[in-house]
């Protein structure tokens, strides 16, 4: 029994970081891929301000970013941390309860 | 000239070794405390030691060690590009100390427009270099201590702490206003954007360079493994070396360490320009000074 709910436990941690990270990566494509694409649009209309534009977008593109950063800290979380902490808790549970 | 040259060697080399020594330390506190038997692995920072303390234990890792030995390599620089300034003669050292003065003064002036001074400049230099310099610290194969996430967390504290002194500075009573704007329903949600500025500013930063530390692994431990699997079949020890390993991780490093680092760096410091100065409640001090010159002008 226990053996089971250990393998509950792991398979639906991965399967959250992996949920996880793919639907919080779209958000970023698409916001950076639209910075991008406006950036390239300005320095087609206005080459002399190529740097002013390409070190906006860079800055603009970090900030975008971080929701999917966001997305990839909680992904290791529960890749690395989660199933440990609650197999512990689990294993706790159950020490209690026979007790 | 002669002179100058000697008094070049003797301070300099010092400031030199003061420059290259942490690093060496970090590199040498790396080895000796990695287990012999561990292969790669994703950990955190290494507990070297832990201090007993009344109520928590302190403990000491590998990135707060890390931190202090970069902080000596940012002072050994400053003082080695900065000792025996000339007003008339100029050599490289003071054309790059006045050169980064000059730019960090420019950035602050030009983000920071509305009301401030120059007087934050230091603050963002500091922070611009102590990160950039931990991030690039994961070059020589340490851990870089802005992959803690109790370092990072370290700084955001402290723009807090300058973002909530900016806004004390047109009276409490301005301030517990700006929490019912613009109706006082909304006072749940000001108070947690009020922490969500510190920890999206932590997490950011943490995760970009945490990020690059495990696919740097990642891909290290690809690479071995699948160099094992396909040149697995020579000779002798020939089979164990992971040729593979080589060249591949270097490239990810110039994209993961260097460039991520620089730009998270440039970001802080430019993140934290925008809050402090966000913060400085322009208006309400203007209106301050004006109700008190128009007393003023009644009084007499």
């Amino acid at each position: 029994m226990l053996e089971i709910a250990i393998g509950i436990i792991l398979g639906c941690c991965a399967l959250g970081a992996g949920i996880c990270m793919g639907i919080g990566a779209i958000g970023p494509g698409v916001g950076e891929g639209h910075a991008v694409a406006n950036a390239c649009e300005a320095i087609g209309r206005q080459p002399e301000a190529k740097g002013a534009v390409t070190s906006t977008m860079i800055m603009g593109c970090a900030i975008s970013e971080t929701t999917g950063i966001y997305a990839l800290v909680i992904a290791i979380l529960l890749i690395f941390v989660a199933p440990g902490m609650l197999v512990n808790t689990l294993t706790k549970a159950i020490k209690t309860l026979g007790a | 000239m002669k002179d100058n040259k000697k008094r070049f060697q003797i301070v300099d080399a010092l400031l030199i070794v003061m420059m290259i020594a942490p690093l060496v330390a970090a590199m040498a506190i790396k080895v000796l405390t990695t287990p012999a038997s561990e292969g790669i692995s994703i950990t955190g920072a290494r507990i070297l030691f832990t201090i007993p303390m009344p109520i928590q234990d302190l403990i000491i890792s590998e990135a707060q060690v890390n931190s202090w030995l970069i902080l000596i390599t940012i002072l050994g620089f400053c003082l080695f590009i900065t000792h025996g300034l000339k007003e008339d003669k100029r050599d490289w050292r003071q054309m790059a100390a006045e050169w980064i003065v000059e730019k960090v003064d420019d950035l602050v002036h030009n983000s920071m427009e509305n009301v401030f001074h120059d007087s934050y400049a230091p603050f963002i230099a500091t922070i611009l270099a102590i990160s950039a310099c931990s991030s690039l610290m994961s070059l020589f194969g340490v851990f870089p201590p802005t992959a803690d996430v109790n370092v990072i967390a370290g700084w955001s504290i402290l723009v807090f702490a300058l973002i909530t002194k900016n806004k004390l500075k047109a009276g409490i009573g301005n301030y517990a206003k700006g929490f019912l704007e613009p109706i006082p329903v909304m006072l749940p949600m000001n108070i947690l954007s009020e922490f969500a500025t510190p920890i999206s500013m932590t997490f950011r930063h943490f995760g970009n360079v945490m990020s690059g530390t495990v696919i740097a692994t990642l891909v290290a431990w690809a690479l071995q493994n699948l160099s094992a699997m396909v040149l697995g079949w020579l000779p002798g020890f020939l089979g164990d070396v992971p040729f593979l390993q080589v060249g591949i991780p270097a490239i990810l490093s110039v994209y993961f360490d260097i460039f991520s680092g620089c730009i998270q760096a440039y970001i802080f410091a430019m993140l934290t320009m925008l809050n402090v100065s966000g913060a400085y409640p322009a208006e309400a001090i203007a209106e301050r000074l004006a109700k008190r010159e128009e007393r003023k002008a009644k009084a007499a």
